[in-house]
């Protein structure tokens, strides 16, 4: 279960110990422990419904957890709300995107981060967040037809790469990425993951990165993690496993689930 | 870094707004494309008819007439914008403006000044809209019932405080009557710096953002840390309080109160003002501006009718047909427009 080399504490940013959840009647996490370490990329897969998209919405604080404890560079947090894990440093990428079709580009990559004059309320200083917006698109790359078009006329790999842009633009000390890469096209894909390959490498950046596709997660990740029933069930090194090892993981314990089901009904 | 970009070579981007020609198809182009621009084109159309078929619509009397009317519904209107682009709806605001005054009249009746009663009623009516706010955000009842349920609860309370007899309006006298409702263009000037206020906050404010995110995306807003609970339960607020207030003003006005009176016949036609303006019903989209064209509409709709005699009987079918006409117009042209937009 627990990593091959114990890490020291110090290169452990995040550490997360037996965290449930439980919506009325599914328990969606049964006690989830991960560690994260300084820099690293870690992979998370999972079956769909294994707790993947709830675990990260707990680390952003949207979710409470119902037990369980979340420590931040060796100190414990709790998140009262996604703007108090936001002011941890916690960025996320989720995985409905979050972005509000009626809105511009602009202001979804500013949304609740709005320049404001005249206080918290206040005044938007839209020319200035409309200049940043074109200059962070611009500077990573990513294109969109136009900084002023509402999000609902963007294609989906745009959108996605919006709700990446607005994640990236934060200087997040942890990064989560919940399927971040679903809807694009291998060239998108492309952008995307060199972005988050330099963000890791060159900015030390500490992510989590949630992905169904394992050449994706073999590119990006150090580390997988393999969650099955709301438990993390297996711990690997990217170095040590191979793409065949990890699909045998996922494929074995569905097989074993398949017999137990025939042996039920059996008896 | 990979050479790929997220552009589509394919489809240049549109060139920014101060690059376009100005020739007479980009014009057209863009007053299509506006949101308001059905509305006005209909409120244009009617207002030629009547002034064509009476000669009475065009006099400063009937103007000022048209003015008091429609300025209840303009600020109702506007109130009901903030809600609608929350994806809510307000019921309980025709309620809200006929219950304040009476709230005021009670308290004057009890010996307090006018103002103190003025002031005190307009918390009253806070009050009734964070009441709105809660029960359906928190206890996750669908507006439209909790503010059917208030409108009921409100006309009861007027009912049982007034015994069902009407009353004259306390006087208001001197400049503050006439700053307060007896002023002919008061109310309108009202209803003009409370919509301006309304258009500022929604268009200009990160207050108004995040009520379009709410309303736009609820999950998602919640999920970039939008407080969207707390936003509504203001936007509610901010209703009952507009309502509230504008209704004093009109009761000052026709210097009587009839506890008969519904507020039902009230708030809707600021919904369909709000609605014919071009405010969608499905949240996210607003506009203050139309909902003013939209109550003129109404308005000139409602006195043409009477200039011309159409009988009694026949107002509200002649109405209601044309209501539909002007939202048939106003979805077909939406569509016209988002075609051009491509
Ligand atoms: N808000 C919610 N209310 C009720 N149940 C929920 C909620 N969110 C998640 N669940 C349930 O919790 C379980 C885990 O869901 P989750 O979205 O975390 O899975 P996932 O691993 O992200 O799946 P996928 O790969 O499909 O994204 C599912 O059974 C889901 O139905
Ligand atoms: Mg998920």
């Amino acid at each position: 279960m627990s990593a091959p080399n114990p890490t020291p504490e110090r290169d452990v940013i995040l550490k997360t110990v037996g965290i449930t959840k439980r919506f009325g009647a599914v328990v969606a996490l049964r006690g989830i422990d991960m560690e994260l370490r300084r820099g690293e990329v870690l992979g998370l897969v999972g079956d769909n419904g294994a707790g993947k998209s709830t675990f990260v919405k707990i680390l952003t604080g949207f979710h409470p957890p119902d037990a369980g404890k979340i420590y931040l560079e060796g100190k414990e947090v709790s998140f009262n709300s996604v703007s108090d894990a936001r002011r941890h440093g916690i960025e996320t990428v989720y995985q409905d995107l979050a972005l509000v079709p009626q809105l511009t580009v602009t202001q979804n990559l500013f949304l609740n981060r709005e320049l404001t004059s005249l206080g918290r309320m206040g005044w938007l200083s839209n020319r200035k967040m409309r200049r940043l917006a074109r200059e962070y698109l611009q500077g990573i790359k990513v294109n969109v037809p136009d900084i002023d078009a509402e999000a609902e006329s963007l294609s989906g790999g745009q959108r996605q790469a919006i709700a990446v842009a607005r994640a990236t633009r934060q200087n997040a000390k942890i990064l989560l990425l919940d399927e971040p890469l679903a809807a694009m096209g291998a060239r998108e894909s492309a952008l995307i993951v060199d972005l988050v390959k330099d963000l890791a490498q060159n900015q030390g950046m500490s992510m989590i990165v949630i992905d169904h596709n394992y050449a994706h997660l073999f590119e990006l990740c150090d580390r997988v993690n393999i969650i099955q029933q709301g438990r993390v069930a297996y711990d690997r090194s990217v170095n040590d496993t191979s793409l065949e090892d990890l699909t045998e993981l996922m494929v074995s314990e569905y097989r074993r689930q398949l017999l137990e089901g025939q042996t039920q009904l059996d008896k | 870094m990979a050479q790929a970009s997220l552009t589509t070579p394919a489809a240049p981007a549109p060139p920014h707004r101060a690059e376009r020609g100005l020739s007479a198809s980009t014009l057209i182009r863009t007053i299509v494309q506006r949101r308001e621009a059905t509305v006005v084109a209909v409120t244009l159309g009617v207002i030629i008819y009547f002034g064509i078929a009476s000669s009475a619509f065009f006099t400063t009397a009937n103007i000022i007439t048209i003015a008091q009317y429609i300025a209840a519904i303009a600020v109702i209107g506007a109130g009901e914008v903030l809600i609608l682009v929350l994806a809510e709806i307000d019921l309980s605001a025709g309620q809200v403006y006929l219950t304040s005054p009476w709230f005021m009249y009670l308290l004057w009746h009890a010996g307090m000044p006018l103002g103190w009663a003025i002031a005190l009623t307009l918390v009253f009516c806070i009050i009734i809209g964070l009441i709105n706010g809660v029960v359906t955000v928190w206890l996750n009842v669908p507006s439209l019932i909790v503010t059917l349920g208030m409108t009921y609860a409100l006309f009861g309370l007027v009912l049982v405080e007034s015994n069902a007899i009407q009353v004259n309006t306390p006087g208001a006298t001197g400049r503050f009557g006439w700053a307060f409702g007896i002023g002919s263009w008061s109310t309108i000037l009202w209803a003009l710096g409370i919509l301006t206020i309304g258009w500022v906050i929604l268009k200009r404010t990160r207050f108004g953002l995040h009520i379009t995110a709410t309303g736009g995306n609820l999950l998602g807003a919640a999920e970039a840390g939008v407080p969207v609970r707390r936003i509504k339960v203001y936007c509610f607020m901010i209703i009952s309080l507009a309502s509230g207030f504008i209704g004093i003003l009109d009761a000052i006005r026709i210097q009587s109160m009839n506890p008969g009176n519904t507020g039902l016949d009230i708030v809707l036609p600021g919904i369909v003002a709000a609605v014919v303006g071009g405010t969608a019903l499905t949240g996210g989209r607003g506009t203050i501006v139309g909902t003013a064209i939209g109550a003129i509409f109404l308005g000139v709709l409602e006195d043409g009718f009477n200039l011309i005699g159409v009988s009694a009987n026949w107002f509200y079918l002649a109405e209601g047909v044309v209501i539909l006409i002007a939202m048939v117009a106003n979805t077909q042209l939406t569509s016209l427009a988002a075609r051009l937009r491509r």
